[in-house]
């Protein structure tokens, strides 16, 4: 079933559409991360302008965050606090993040610089997580006594601490922002939630309980992707309703499943996979970026409108 | 209300395309009052490619008559814009974009139909004064540069709207049924972009173009995707706030539906 998109200009695949909405909103309930580090790459492959597949993106995971957060709400797994600092630094990374989107778009490096962000990132964030869940999954009785209740490091000599009593914190309110921001510049360069690169950050760096982390990554990114729908749509042009209404249809039903199936499985399971996907996201565009190219030139249309 | 808005969109609509129907008509009446004659005439089947919610593309026919022996070619040009032509250099291991040439202006869709393969019966000249064919549509990069290099980003500009199905590829078949009528038919692909179109025709008799008709063509969208990139053009920041209100709203409800069930 062929449908036109109103925005991107193209006509697609409704069902393709939805059948991926559907894998990556389980993916986001499954993991707590925001999927579009799989979706932004697959619009582009099927034709989607990189532009309004980024700009789509940050509408789409709004519905997809909400669905996800409901769940993770009623279970009490949201640290609201915590969340709040973060998005503190989210907006700021995002308004940056557009900036930077338009700047390296005119360079004609956009495309580049994905590709080195979603290796880059994607590559270390991966290696490190199946290395430790690997680990942990063969060794379970390490990992019960991995988490230690005090690990000093520099990062808890930072100013401006802060309780958060939802996670038992007492740390830096710099340390959440910081990660917040850099998440925050991922949604509007990259078009996805951060939340593959959140959710590490916030169980290795800033320390929160696994539990609550899933939860309080997707309440900020609630917040981040929808100021970023508003400014691309008011500034570039690139938000398609129609594309996101279908992705959105197929990933909050999506969601649910993956968050139902979360529970029944260990911790270490989870991560394991994820940080598999995540690696074999990486390869492959590690493996793009260095193998020649069908066609060593490219077009762009000059924005006639 | 928003039933009756629509309506008379539709009926502007109309208006608008039975005004460059009979443009084009007046356009032809015009030319045969100038020569006497009637060498050419020749019409779309339709005037306007709508692009409805399940376009999937698009077939126009086109049909005619000459007055007497010679071949046809069919120029279809879509609207015009600028591009910029990159090219990839492999840097410290990876490809990079590192050259880009603008090239304005460019149509967005062009192809051709022939009674016959070309240079077996037009002057090269006249072909590229017509612009009659891919090697002879003008491209020309903006800013100047050496020749060797245009050209090469001439071809990758239409090689990559070859891949895009934008550029035809192969010359497409005008067919003569008998001495006199003739027919094509002209594809659009779901692709296409929206615009201004001109299909050309030309009739060429001893190498030269002795008749020449040109007819509109409109790409437009239609219905709910027109409204909607309106919409988004005219009210950006009020369609960005409404997407993420939607959004919101499509997340609470399959979060509150689904937990019950």
């Amino acid at each position: 079933m062929q449908v036109y998109l109103p925005i991107a200009e193209i006509s697609v695949n409704a069902l393709l559409l939805l059948a991926m909405g559907g894998a990556v909103g389980f993916l986001s309930g499954l993991f707590g991360v925001g999927g579009g580090f799989l979706l932004t790459p697959f619009l582009i492959m099927i034709g989607v302008p990189p532009a309004v597949a980024v700009g789509t993106q940050a509408n789409q995971l709004v519905a997809a965050s909400i669905s996800g957060v409901l769940a993770h709400w009623r279970r009490g797994n949201v640290d609201v606090r915590m969340g709040l600092v973060m998005l503190v630094g989210g907006s700021a990374g995002s308004a940056l993040g557009v900036a930077l989107f338009n700047l390296l778009q005119r360079l004609g490096q956009i495309d580049l610089v994905i590709s080195l962000l979603y290796v880059g990132l994607l590559g270390f964030v991966g290696l490190s997580m199946l290395v430790e869940s690997v680990s942990a999954l063969l060794l379970p009785h390490r990992a019960a006594t991995r988490h230690k209740l005090h690990q000093h490091s520099w990062l808890h000599g930072l100013p401006f601490k802060m309780r958060f009593h939802r996670s038992r914190l007492y740390i830096s309110a710099l340390l959440p922002g910081a990660v917040g921001f850099f998440g925050g510049i991922l949604v509007a360069v990259m078009g996805i939630g951060g939340g593959f690169i959140l959710v590490p950050a916030m169980i290795y760096l800033v320390g929160m309980p696994t539990a609550l982390v899933a939860g309080t990554s997707l309440f900020q990114i609630i917040f981040t992707t929808a100021a970023t729908t508003v400014m691309q749509a008011a500034t570039n042009h690139t938000v398609d309703v129609m594309l996101a209404f279908l992705l959105l249809t197929g990933g909050v039903v999506g969601a649910q499943l993956g968050t139902r199936i979360m529970e029944r499985l260990r911790g270490e399971t989870m991560r394991a996979l994820l940080a598999l996907l995540v690696v074999m996201v990486a390869a492959k565009l590690a493996v793009d970026l260095v193998s020649p190219p069908l066609d060593r030139f490219s077009i762009e249309l000059t924005q006639i409108r | 209300m928003i039933d009756g808005r629509r309506q008379r969109r539709l009926w502007r609509r109309v208006a608008q395309l039975i005004a460059g129907f009979l443009g084009a008509n007046a356009l032809v009446v015009a030319w045969l009052s100038v020569c006497g004659a009637q060498p050419l005439v020749a019409d779309l089947s339709r005037h306007l490619v709508a692009i409805t919610t399940g376009f999937t593309g698009a077939e126009v026919v086109l049909f005619g008559a000459t007055d007497g022996a010679g071949d046809v070619a069919v120029v279809v040009t879509g609207p015009r814009s600028g591009v910029t032509v990159r090219r990839k250099n492999r840097v410290a291991g990876i490809w990079v974009n590192t050259l880009g040439l603008h090239f304005d202006p460019v149509p967005a869709f062009y192809a051709v139909a022939t009674s016959k393969p070309l240079e077996t019966f037009v002057n090269p000249s006249v072909l590229e004064r017509h612009q009659i064919g891919l090697e002879h549509l003008r491209l020309e990069p903006v800013e100047p540069v050496a020749r060797d290099k245009a050209v090469e980003f001439r071809d990758a500009l239409i090689r990559n709207m070859q891949r895009q199905k934008l550029y035809g590829s192969s010359l497409g078949q005008v067919a003569f049924l008998g001495d006199k009528l003739f027919r094509t038919s002209l594809l659009f692909p779901a692709n296409v972009p929206t615009g201004l179109y001109t299909v050309g025709v030309f009739l060429i008799t001893n190498g030269n173009v002795v008749s020449a008709q040109t007819t509109p063509l409109a790409v437009s969208k239609i219905g709910v995707s027109d409204e909607i990139f309106e919409f988004s053009q005219r009210q950006p920041l009020l369609y960005g706030v409404l997407a993420v209100i939607g959004a919101v709203f499509a997340g609470w409800l399959a979060g509150t539906l689904l937990r019950k069930s």
